[in-house]
């Protein structure tokens, strides 16, 4: 994208440019008035600046604001843990493997199917870590035989089909997942069993719910040792490899078809872990449950510079973050009435704008070196 | 399996067809295969009884009293997967096999592990209760496993179907062409006779020709067995005779050019104009609301094949602009619309609402347009959802009324004329005829315009293209625009005709729907498009409109699903390709079949030289 940019330097401008150079501007000015308004309402909310954007203008406090941050961070990890599921399969494959938030649902289905039997036999409420160290490594199973054998049936095949055609098999794939949910489960959201209090209520320190600290730590743990995976085994650098140059990798020696089985699995236990974490969070689960979380996890991908492992958290965090505070920094001074309602077409606004402003991501990307070249 | 037979020796420039190898031994199978493929069977056979899409399709009756939808997904299973364990793939240089006994015992086997899930699903339940997650574990699934006997009788009987149908799937390779057509032809009279039935009895009242339909179907549905049996002989017969002759037909016209292509083309138009012109006379309700569906979704699948079959921009968010046109012609018409009410006339609110919508399309295009394929297609998908999620906010509803939607929209108007609204289909299929006529001549004319060519060679390689001379990013903004104009007549004729509009009707799944049809009837190609909106929105129905087969309403997105896929796998080119698109898609195997050809020359020509191996797949 960056060399497309540059090349493009000489190139006159056209209509289009000048367009997007005006959209530019204006994201950039409306967020950036917003975030004044915003402010200027803290200030005081009697002050001409905030009355003129938003007339009954009540500003956040503190404690509501860091509220805000943290379940955005929370809901955050999950996304970044989702997101590199596309990350590693698009620099292996360079295509974006739509039905990954599908895998993701699968999880949460999983996670309140095994909860529920755990809770109807009494060890639920008795050992919740154990059940749920159970439930986590039931549902990363789960998601990564589905991821495996979505890439065994759906996308092997297609290997080296023009661009689009895997692109448009994972979009059949996803709706296939979703709608296979609804015949075999049902259509009605299903709940999770009730858990502890330490993880419902706030606790003394920050005001932070249990279950929002878990999701954290488990999101960093994971990370960790994924980074620890990729970074320093053999299986790491085989992937590495092979995101890099899948032919040249063969001609290593890698064997490029186990390489891509054990990304499309590593990224089905993330995605796995990532329901259940959907599961503690929320508590309950539909069938569609897959699709806004992917997406946004998509964006977290392009966020963080598709292709990089740090990234994906990284714009995970930034997606969380955003669309948790988004609406009332920036629309609700302006404003805007019954934002919370517009939280996902933030979302969805956040992707469309980085790939605008900066399409190669925070990070940049790592892709394939077809792609480069 | 490729060394062990020797390569055909080559006579002449093109590879030789190699005589048949003698008949395999009904023992001498490939087992692996075989197994892994009862095993897919099985699986595919659970998923489908756990679906309850036997239970709730038993209603349906297809044969009376032998057959019923329900009974039939889960025939179809070990037939298809008895008839694909035989298949042999073709490679240049080893001669295929004669089918035989083998492929009858492969067959065989092969449906019996496929019915053999059935028959593990039936002691699964009668032995655990797995209600809890799977809605369907029901006794009301074993009854009908069962067919109301014992448990060890469904474990029997689904084991004997399953090699019965595995074996006659098997068989149909041992057919000659001749035979295979009449028996194919055969099954898809009898299937589309108890298909179309709503469809048939609705023209037969409308042509007062009850008798010959009470005759045909059963009392409460179904085709009778006797006139079953009647009407297979007779297609049997007819294709029998036939020897193919519609396929000469058609490979004639093919091949004719200039003025007699034409005159063809033209006569063939003319037919079916008249008969689609014709046909809403005689029919009821029920066939008229079908066919304005379908025209309506041929109206929006032509505009989508405009920017993804020929210009190949994957847009996701389609649904946008169906929800833009509905939503302004809603607004600009609608005594009821909350904030600007000019109640205009329909004629001159689309003219406007043609203006709003292709200025929706630059504006949603203009920023997407520079982007990678795959970026372009969740960006859309983006776009598509936020302008869902505005008309449904409160922000907006003073405008456009949020989750209430606008009602009471009056119909649409043609010059003081007719008034079209949904109370009459008929009226409202005239329209969208209307209007697709308009949309095909356009598609048809912009295809082999210059701009259509800009649109191929931008979608075959956007930088050869650039190197042209092509301005690809103002190419690709008019196809998105354009595109975006024609989705706007549909929704502008739907808004009209459900007399409502809802957020909730522009759902994401609709792009999907409209992107499966495209697909499967093929992509860039006019007819292949209608085709596939006429069999899938016909048959399946739309996301919210039933088809024929109103049964298969829970359904339908699954089935929409597992189509895409299979279509991409197996024929990505769709039912009806466009010759351009499907070179483009086969690129590789055209390749290596000239390399191949290459190869037999350089044999040809070192005379005698070391024969080269058939290049390993």
């Amino acid at each position: 994208m960056i060399r497309r940019r540059r090349a493009r330097g000489g190139a006159p401008r056209t209509g289009v440019d000048w367009f997007l150079t005006f959209l530019r501007v204006a994201i950039l000015t409306v967020v950036a008035v917003g975030i004044l308004a915003f402010i200027a309402q803290e200030i005081d909310t009697d002050n001409p600046f905030a009355r003129w954007a938003n007339p009954d203008a009540t500003g956040l406090t503190g404690a509501q604001f860091r509220g805000l941050i943290i379940s955005g961070v929370a809901q955050g990890s999950m996304y970044g843990l989702i997101a590199l599921g596309y990350s590693m399969v698009y620099g292996v494959l360079g295509f974006i493997n739509f039905a990954h938030g599908e895998v993701f649902m699968v999880g949460a289905m999983t996670g309140m199917i095994t909860s529920n039997k755990l809770a109807d036999a009494g060890l639920w409420e008795s050992n919740f870590i154990g059940s749920l160290v159970f439930i986590v490594i039931v549902s990363m199973i789960v998601c990564t035989l589905v991821a495996v054998i979505m890439e065994r049936v759906a996308y092997r095949p297609l290997r080296g089909s023009p661009r689009l055609i895997p692109l448009i098999t994972s979009i059949g794939v996803s709706f296939f997942i979703q709608n296979a949910s609804i015949v075999l489960l049902g259509p009605a959201a299903k709940a999770y069993p009730d858990v502890p209090d330490w993880v419902k209520d706030k606790h003394t320190f920050l005001q932070i719910e249990g279950s929002r600290i878990l999701v954290v730590v488990v999101a960093a743990v994971s990370m960790g040792v994924l980074w620890y995976l990729v970074e320093h085994t053999k299986g790491g650098k085989a992937m590495r490899a092979v995101a890099e140059d899948a032919e040249i990798a063969a001609l290593m020696g890698i064997n490029v078809n186990r390489t891509i089985v054990k990304v499309f699995a590593v990224g089905g236990a993330m995605a796995g872990l990532a329901g259940i974490l959907w599961g503690i969070l929320f508590r309950s689960v539909i069938h569609s449950t897959g699709f806004l979380p992917g997406i946004k996890a998509f964006s977290a991908a392009v966020v963080g510079g598709i292709g990089h492992l740090g990234g994906a958290m990284a714009g995970g965090l930034s997606i969380g973050v955003a669309e948790s505070v988004g609406p009332l920094l920036i629309l609700e001074p302006l404003g805007v009435s019954g934002v919370s309602q517009l939280r996902d077409a933030v979302a969805f606004a956040v992707l469309i704008g980085v790939l605008l402003l900066r399409p190669a991501g925070i990070f940049g990307e790592r892709l394939p070196a077809e792609d480069r070249t | 399996m490729t060394a062990t037979v020797p390569p055909a020796t080559p006579t002449s420039g093109v590879p030789a067809e190699p005589a048949p190898a003698p008949t395999r031994g009904a023992l001498d199978q490939d087992w692996r295969r075989l197994v892994r493929m009862g095993a897919v069977g099985a699986v595919a056979q659970i998923f489908i009884a756990l679906s309850n899409m036997p239970v709730r399709l038993d209603e349906r009756v297809i044969v009376k009293p032998v057959l019923s939808l329900g009974y039939l997904t889960l025939l179809i299973v070990p037939f298809a997967a008895g008839h694909r364990v035989g298949h042999q793939i073709k490679r240049e240089g080893v001669p295929v096999h004669a089918a035989g006994a083998h492929e009858v015992a492969g067959g065989a086997a092969c449906g019996a592990l496929a019915g053999g899930g059935l028959s593990l699903l039936a002691v699964l339940l009668a032995n655990f209760d797995l209600r809890e997650p799977l809605v369907n574990w029901s006794p009301m699934l074993a009854e009908l496993l069962a067919f109301g006997n014992e448990t060890w009788f469904a474990v029997v009987v689904w084991l004997v179907i399953g090699t019965a149908c595995g074996a006659a799937g098997g068989a149909l390779r041992l057919l000659g062409p001749r035979t295979r057509r009449a028996v194919v032809t055969m099954a898809l009279a009898v299937g589309g006779a108890a298909v179309l039935e709503p469809l048939v009895v609705d023209l037969a009242e409308g042509m007062r020709l009850e008798a010959l339909t009470d005759r045909l179907y059963a009392r409460r549905g179904g085709v009778n067995w006797t006139s079953g049996l009647g009407l297979a002989a007779a297609s049997g017969i007819l294709a029998a005779l036939g020897r193919g002759r519609l396929q000469q037909a058609r490979a004639h016209i093919a091949e004719l050019e200039g003025a007699s292509r034409t005159r063809t083309n033209g006569l063939l138009i003319l037919a079916t104009a008249a008969v689609l012109v014709i046909l809403p006379l005689f029919a009821g309700k029920l066939t008229n609301e079908l066919l304005a569906n379908v025209g309506l979704f041929v109206l929006l699948a032509l505009g989508l094949n405009i920017v993804v079959g020929l210009a190949g921009i994957l847009d996701l968010g389609y649904v946008a602009f169906f929800a833009v046109g509905s939503y302004s012609a809603a607004v600009l018409t609608a005594a009821t619309s909350p904030r600007i009410n000019p109640e205009l006339p329909w004629l001159v609110a689309l003219i406007v609402v043609v203006v709003i919508t292709g200025l929706v399309g630059l504006f949603i295009g203009a920023p997407v347009i520079r982007m990678r394929g795959d970026y372009l297609a969740i960006v859309t998908l983006g776009f598509g959802e936020i302008i869902r999620l505005i008309f449904l906010s409160d922000w907006l509803s003073g405008w456009f009324g949020g989750s209430q939607g606008i009602t009471k929209i009056p119909g649409a108007g043609i010059f003081g004329l007719t008034d079209v609204a949904g109370t009459d289909p008929r009226r409202v299929f005239y329209l969208v005829l209307a209007f697709c006529a308009i949309a095909i001549y356009v598609s048809w004319r912009l295809e082999r315009s210059r701009l259509g060519r800009a649109w191929m060679a931008v979608r075959e390689d956007e930088t050869v293209a650039e190197a042209m001379g092509i301005n690809t990013v103002n190419v690709k903004l008019l196809a998105f625009v354009v595109g975006a104009v024609l989705g706007s007549f549909s929704g502008a004729i739907f808004s009209a005709k459900v007399g409502s509009v809802f957020p909730n009707s522009f759902l994401i799944l609709v792009s999907i729907v409209i992107l499966v049809v495209v697909i499967f009837g093929g992509m860039g190609n006019i007819v292949g498009v209608i085709a596939g909106s006429a069999v899938l929105i016909g048959v399946l129905g739309g996301p919210k409109q039933p088809g024929l087969l109103a049964e298969f309403s829970e359904f339908k997105l699954l089935i929409y699903g597992a189509l895409l896929i299979w279509m991409m796998l197996a024929r990505p080119e769709g039912l009806i390709p466009s010759v351009r698109r499907s070179r483009e898609l086969h690129q590789q195997e055209m390749a290596q079949d000239a390399w191949l050809k290459g190869q037999v020359e350089d044999d040809n020509h070192n005379d005698g030289g070391s024969p080269k191996a058939a290049p390993a797949t």
